[in-house]
This record gives structure tokens, C-alpha cells and sequence, in this order.
């Protein structure tokens, strides 16, 4: 799966330290979802998409 | 960010203590096995009290994955504990086999918890590699 992540938190001119402080989470979750090693599960994926006011969709896409 | 998480952080003092609490049982039952010679029951207790805090730790182990509330760092955890498991069964599976034809010495059963730890430092590499 990709994501719009980073681009998203570049527009905010979040680190992804920042990020993961919202999110509540730890900074190297940022980096693995970021860099595609790790898919959220979908309870965090609606937390990101809350964060960023979009839907989920517009945030994490299908490779296909 | 601090460098562990609230979760990260009782698990390392669970360890910590159960570690300093099986150094002190274990020099204890080694001492009382030596000078009084027990018998008997306390004996079969003398001597299961060492592995008591081993066990305790990976049950620490089990509790950090329920108190883990950052799912990437717990997912990490359960694919380290996993190698660690692939790991350890590996080696005594092999181990017991060249036992049972007399090509390697007899190794106790303990060791394949002290394996499994090491396992989780191979798991540990693996990770990072895979980074």
C-alpha cells in the first residue's frame, strides 16, 4: 500500500517527530508507514485521516 | 519523545529486577545446595527457585506486548519474539538430535530459554537489516 504521508505532513511543515506526537505514537512508526514498511492498522489509518481532515482514500492507496 | 515509552520503561525495571532477583536466588540455592545438602522437598524448591524469575521475565515480555499501545513497536516485538521461537527450536532440535547420537554433549533444558533470549538478538539484526 502507498501513502501520501509525507507529502501531506511536508505541506504542514511537520517533522515526523511532530507527526508522531499528534498521532501519539512513536517517531520510527511515522518512518516505517512513511517509507512503506509498515501498513496501520485501520483504527490508526482513521486517526491520521482525522488528523489530516481527509478521508482515509486520499491518504493511503492500492498498489493495483 | 524520551527514548522509551511509558510501556518500555516498566518492562526494563520488571527485568532489572527480576534479573538482580535470579543472581540472588541463584548464588542462594548454589550456597545452600553446597553447605546443607538439602533433601526432599525443599530441595525440589531450592532448586526451582532460579527459574522462577526467568519465567517471570517472559512473562514481562508478555505483558509489555499487552501494554505496548504503539502498534508498529509491538508488531516489531512479536516478530522478534517470533524468530526468537524459529530460532531456538532450530538449534535444540539439532542439538538433540546429534545428542541422542553421542556427537554432542548433554545440554540442560534451561538452555533453550537462555537460546530463545539469544534469538531475540538475532531477531533484533534481522530487523535492522531489513531497515
Amino acid at each position: 500500500m502507498r501513502n501520501r504521508l509525507k507529502i501531506l505532513r511536508a505541506e504542514r511543515d511537520w517533522s515526523q517527530g511532530d507527526l508522531a506526537d499528534r498521532l501519539e505514537v512513536s517517531r520510527q512508526s511515522v518512518n516505517a508507514i512513511e517509507t512503506g514498511r509498515y501498513d496501520p492498522s485501520l483504527p490508526l489509518a482513521f486517526r491520521i485521516a482525522k488528523l489530516f481532515d481527509l478521508p482515509v482514500e486520499m491518504i493511503f492507496l492500492s498498489n493495483e | 519523545m524520551p527514548r522509551f515509552n511509558a510501556a518500555q520503561r516498566r518492562y526494563n525495571k520488571r527485568v532489572l529486577g527480576l534479573s538482580l532477583l535470579y543472581a540472588l536466588l541463584l548464588v542462594a540455592a548454589i550456597m545452600v545446595f553446597k553447605q546443607a545438602h538439602p533433601a526432599g522437598p525443599l530441595a525440589w524448591l531450592l532448586a526451582i527457585l532460579p527459574a522462577l524469575p526467568i519465567i517471570g521475565i517472559v512473562a514481562a515480555m508478555g505483558r509489555y506486548l499487552v501494554e505496548e499501545s504503539d502498534e508498529y513497536l509491538r508488531a516489531m516485538e512479536v516478530r522478534k519474539s517470533l524468530i526468537a521461537t524459529g530460532f531456538m527450536l532450530t538449534v535444540t532440535t539439532g542439538w538433540g538430535f546429534l545428542q541422542s547420537f553421542d556427537l554432542l554433549p548433554h545440554a540442560d533444558f534451561y538452555w533453550a530459554t537462555i537460546i530463545w533470549f539469544g534469538g531475540l538478538g538475532v531477531g533484533g539484526c534481522v530487523q535492522a537489516l531489513k531497515r
